[in-house]
């Protein structure tokens, strides 16, 4: 620390375009209407325009495996920022969406069409009564007890030789070609993202950040904070679920591999690097993230180095996360200014 | 205040040991529609576990708990906030995330706010933003300054204590448990809720004050129990209690006491 920086500090001033295109103002100029619109039609444009522009199949897949990252990384960010619960749940969700798609799909002879939204729904269910006996606790046992699932569930398929024991399932039906296979999935990334950014902002989802905030409150003002919980971890296994039960058309196979731990871990990964809290990081952060560990492919096994260096370097020297710092760059002036 | 009917709440021999520590022990008391009763009592002698038995927060070890009749012990805390009997908080809890105005719109989203249309509501509950905002001025959070859009990190003590208060407040309560909502504020802050707590017990609901600041106390409760030990020592009117030699005993050295009993 030299003398002459301890006397400035970094002022913060909100653009006067940011304060303008908050309220109804915004709807008069054109200027303030992109402001407002741009950074969302960039998303939505870039989302939708990625197939298109890697065409090739290797991109394709790796396309749709990051939208199933993103999607996990979404239902993680909604449950450790809005509700408060950590987990490692994405497992877990994925496991049992995959699991129940593929025994729909195998046994019962349905469609993709069918199959997904059951197994969105169903999967979900069955995810939130498992979790039921943890959610009236706070502190970490939510986090083990959604790690412990998949693991316990994994070793019980292997030892019973159920669902397929450690071959897996085989023989899924496939989407019936791969626009169908990449546009569905992008589609499910961005409702749900839009979707839960305006359930966050809804009185319901005022009541999950209370939950966060001070249980003992919600308590008091006569409302049952195990109900609310399990209504937030409904939404977050579901939008898992629906990744699990896309990744077995995808693959046409579901096996224990689909209980690995990298679903869960890698989320956590991406929303650090993405900005916790904002929704839409967590979502840039898989897609940061995933496609990196691809293009380390050809450095074999020092692969996992380089990707630990970026991770660490994202922790170290941007920790608040791409989009917090993004926004604000984009919403705030900053200048020194003498104490 | 009438003595003849049933009490709106009953305290049958409320018993809570925390490991063999008796933090109540066989209390009972009756709550009259309409009264303000005054809870005193040292550090530790249990008036916050009084608080936390009643409104489910913990369980009881023995004794139980009647509301208009009916046993309401070993229920959760919410379906007891349900009934209409909330609570303050002596350490507040507000949502501190979130602007004032958004703090009542949680309660006011509960199942018994939606019922009975929240605070005057009459059965009928407004757009929950607007509702909210009516409350906390109607408690003296200033719209014209902007105070109820201030985040609730960002509000001093005094308006905190309100904001619990108003939380209560939005549920439509027949009963609120008022856990020390003076302490921690000023003189003048004090002088301007004194006229909220009596304008509460004009407007029927009951109150149960639990207080240091004897004399703001003395000037609104209908009654005062004392406890010490996590036993009731007494219970009567202001004279009454101050008058008592067990009372002077326990609040041996107390110089607010002191003061009020030498005016007394």
């Amino acid at each position: 620390m030299n003398a002459s920086k301890e006397q400035r500090r970094k002022e913060r001033l909100d653009r006067g375009i940011k304060v303008r295109s908050e309220s109804i103002y915004a709807l008069m100029s054109w200027r303030e209407l992109s402001y407002l619109f741009l950074p969302r039609f960039v998303l939505i444009g870039g989302l939708l325009m990625l197939p298109l522009v890697m065409p090739s199949m290797y991109w394709q897949r790796v396309i749709s495996i990051v939208c199933i990252y993103a999607l996990l990384a979404l239902s993680f960010d909604f449950l450790a920022h809005y509700v408060g619960l950590v987990s490692l749940g994405g497992a877990f969700f994925i496991g049992t969406g995959s699991y129940i798609a593929a025994i729909l799909n195998t046994s019962f002879g349905l469609s993709p069409i069918f199959t997904i939204p059951i197994a969105t729904l169903l999967g979900a269910a069955i995810c939130t009564v498992l979790l039921l006996p943890c959610l009236p606790l706070r502190g970490v046992y939510f986090a083990i007890v959604t790690l412990m699932y998949p693991l316990l569930f994994a070793r019980v398929i292997e030892a019973l030789d159920i669902l397929g024991g450690t071959d897996g399932i085989m023989g899924i039906e496939s989407f019936a070609n791969r626009w169908m296979e990449q546009y569905f999935i992008i589609a499910m990334v961005l409702i749900l993202l839009f979707g839960t950014r305006r359930l966050v902002n809804q009185d319901i989802g005022l009541v999950f950040r209370a939950v966060k905030d001070n249980d003992q409150s919600v308590r008091a003002s006569g409302m049952s904070v195990t109900y609310y919980k399990s209504i937030a971890v409904f939404i977050a296994a579901a939008i898992g679920c629906l990744a699990g039960a896309y990744l077995v058309h995808l693959y046409m196979w579901a096996g224990l591999s689909t209980l690995a731990l990298d679903f869960s871990i890698l989320p956590i990964a991406a929303t650090v690097i993405g900005g916790s809290g904002t929704l839409v990081g967590p979502v840039l952060g898989a897609f940061i993230l995933v496609p990196i560990s691809e293009l380390l492919r050809a450095f074999g096994t020092l692969r996992i180095v380089f990707y630990a260096l970026i991770l660490l370097a994202f922790i170290i020297f941007r920790s608040e996360g791409i989009m917090v710092y993004g926004q604000r760059k984009y919403h705030q002036f900053e200048k020194w200014i003498k104490v | 205040m009438n003595t003849s009917t049933t009490p709106l709440l009953q305290i049958k021999e409320v018993t809570k040991a925390f490991g063999g520590i008796y933090a109540l022990n066989e209390v009972s008391f009756d709550l009259h529609e309409g009264e303000i009763l005054g809870i005193i009592g040292p550090n530790g002698s249990g008036k916050t576990t009084l608080v936390n038995c009643i409104t489910g927060f913990i369980g009881l070890n023995a004794g139980e708990v009647l509301y208009e009749g009916k046993k309401i012990s070993g229920k959760p805390p919410h379906k007891i906030a349900d009934m209409g009997i909330t609570r303050t908080f002596q350490i507040m809890r507000p949502y501190y995330s979130l602007p004032a105005y958004k703090n009542l719109v949680i309660p006011l989203f509960s199942p018994r706010a939606k019922r009975t249309g929240g605070w005057r509501g009459g059965g009928k509950l407004g757009d929950r933003n607007t509702v909210s905002i009516d409350i906390l001025e109607e408690l003296g959070f200033e719209r014209e300054s902007f105070v109820p859009y201030k985040m609730a990190s960002n509000l001093p003590t005094g308006y905190l204590k309100r904001l619990e208060l108003a939380r209560c407040l939005a549920l439509n309560p027949k009963v609120i448990i008022c856990d020390e909502v003076f302490s921690g504020l000023s003189m003048s802050e004090i002088a301007s809720m004194v006229p909220l707590v009596e304008r509460l017990q004009m407007e029927g609901i009951t109150l149960i004050m639990i207080e240091h600041r004897l004399r703001e106390l003395f000037q609104v409760a209908n009654r005062i129990m004392v406890l010490n030990f996590g036993e009731k020592l007494i219970e009567g009117t202001a004279e009454e209690v101050m008058a008592d030699e067990k009372v002077k005993e326990a609040y041996f050295g107390s110089e607010e006491v002191e003061e009020v009993m030498a005016h007394a």
